[in-house]
């Protein structure tokens, strides 16, 4: 694959906070169209990289690409066309569901914004909470509702974090098969940050293993359960976070 | 509309729409204003009662301090307080993601401050009309110069506030309120700056306010507009936003640097 084909390009990526190292010189390409999967413990550096991709964190050094652009030099550009979504982070609860939509729709100079809410209010079932504050929803609705104004300019990279997290499994399902179905219809790029190794395994074509801020291991979810001789992501996550690796992964090399 | 326009437009909306369905908070921008202007004016009144038509001057001088000065708070408010409100709904890590410029977000808080001021003042003059006979539009057009400086100061000081939130995150929101009370006694907004001690007229005049405070008087008392003043004036607010605007600028770069921007309501 070239260089062109890659919609996040990260190398030697590092953070230093005074003593603390959270993000240790890591390395990683994302290709266009894959869901990529950053898997790590708590600390692990997850959301730091993230932050970093954002914009939102200056890196101590290292580079950062996204869909063509330095992300140092001229990170608006990028900004325009990807987003963003976590759950710890809210929209304004007064705000109605459609005013919060309106908002993102202006700051991310949609086109037709009251139509494009349409869309997204028709595609995640959002119909009957257009009009209620965000602040009165419950979990999964605002996940769902988060999401909304993550696809509200059609991203072409998305960038989620822990997008699941504290959502009943029917919820969680509805957001994956979304998620699936977006990509799949608009080639975007996504990259996922999560503790559900079942959603990994299922959304991910690529899963990047970080522990205490670098990148332990890397490859497609079934390379890493071929390595380490395991049914499910979860065993290799537990083989990496307790260093207690199998004869297989012992013998194989942390691919570029 | 560009897109520049259309993303302070947007931060804006997310604070009007707020003001379209909840009359307390419209009630609230005027509520300090008009109270204000109540307590003066009556002041104002029995002290024209007991020291006869001589006191009239002054007593227009007093008024137009206290609405003139409530330009300044209400700015500085208005300003300080949008920033807040997006840091208070931790909003600040969508806002900070999206293609918003810093310029943009500063300029869409000034574009609510000056909504915030007019609402919060504009009640009080008419109230000053009504009660006490006291024509704020009868200093003629050198009012909205007052206006101007007062409005840059205030804007200039709410950038300074910005910044110590970025930087002390919410252990600094107390200055939103408070920080401009403590420039009043230096801003001669009641009395002339010669009042002033020797030692402390020197803060008083590198204050836009004071010289536009004094240039209110000139205009007032004398019917002259002193030209000189509101030079002054204009000049040190250029001083003073430069300044805000680096420390601004630096202090969103260090947030970026410790990641200040997806933390700093916690």
């Amino acid at each position: 694959m070239n260089r062109m084909d890659h919609v996040i390009e990260v190398e030697g990526l590092t953070k230093r906070y005074d003593a603390v190292l959270a993000v240790d010189g890591i390395d990683f390409a994302a290709p266009a169209g894959a869901t990529v999967g950053l898997l790590g413990g708590n600390g692990a550096g997850k959301t730091t990289t993230i932050a970093m991709l954002l914009g939102l964190l200056l890196p101590t050094s290292g580079s950062i690409r996204v869909l063509g652009h330095d992300m140092l030099r001229d990170r608006f550009a990028a900004l325009a066309r990807m987003n963003f979504s976590s759950p710890y982070v809210s929209l304004p609860h007064r705000l109605t569901v459609r005013e919060n939509l309106r908002v993102y729709g202006h700051l991310y100079n949609v086109r037709h914004t009251d139509q494009r809410i349409a869309e997204l209010s028709a595609e995640l079932d959002l119909g009957a909470l257009l009009d209620r504050p965000a602040g009165q929803l419950s979990a999964g609705q605002k996940t769902r509702v988060a999401l909304a104004k993550s696809l509200i300019n059609r991203p072409e990279l998305l960038l989620l974090d822990e997008p699941t997290a504290s959502l009943d499994p029917d919820t969680g399902d509805l957001v994956r098969t979304w998620l699936e179905r977006y990509r799949a219809e608009t080639g975007c790029t996504i990259l996922l940050a999560s503790h559900n190794m079942a959603e990994v395994e299922r959304l991910c074509s690529h899963v990047l293993m970080l522990k205490q801020g670098r990148v332990v291991d890397r490859g497609s979810p079934q390379d890493l359960l071929d390595r380490y001789g395991r049914d499910d992501l979860e065993e290799v996550f537990l083989d990496i976070a307790r260093d207690r690796r199998s004869a297989n992964a012992e013998q194989s090399k942390v691919p570029a | 509309m560009s897109g520049s326009a259309r993303r302070v437009w947007g931060l804006m909306y997310r604070h009007l729409a707020l003001y379209r369905r909840s009359w307390p908070r419209l009630l609230e921008l005027a509520y300090w204003p008009v109270l204000g202007m109540c307590i003066w004016g009556f002041t104002a009144s029995f002290l024209a009662g007991r020291l006869g038509a001589g006191a009239a001057v002054a007593v227009s001088a007093l008024l137009g301090g206290v609405l003139l000065w409530e330009v300044c708070l209400r700015s500085q408010m208005g300003m300080a307080i949008s920033f807040l409100e997006e840091l208070w709904s931790r909003n600040l890590g969508h806002v900070f993601v999206s293609p918003l410029r810093p310029w943009e977000l500063v300029a869409a808080l000034i574009g609510m401050s000056i909504i915030r001021m007019l609402g919060g003042v504009a009640p009080a003059v008419l109230l000053a009309w009504l009660l006490y006979a006291f024509n704020l539009f009868a200093m003629g057009p050198v009012l909205v110069l007052f206006f101007m400086n007062l409005m840059i100061m205030g804007w200039w000081v709410a950038l300074g506030v910005v910044s110590l939130i970025l930087r002390h995150g919410a252990g600094a929101e107390p200055l939103a309120w408070s920080v401009l009370f403590g420039l009043t006694p230096f801003s001669a907004v009641f009395y002339p700056i010669a009042v002033l001690p020797a030692s402390v007229r020197p803060i008083a005049l590198a204050l836009p306010s004071a010289h536009v405070f004094e240039g209110m008087r000139g205009v007032l008392l004398d019917g002259v507009i002193p030209w000189s003043h509101l030079l002054w004036a204009f000049g040190l607010n250029a001083v003073w936003l430069g300044l805000a605007t680096m420390l601004f600028a630096w202090q969103f770069h260090q947030a970026r640097v410790r990641g200040a921007l997806l933390s700093i309501g916690e």
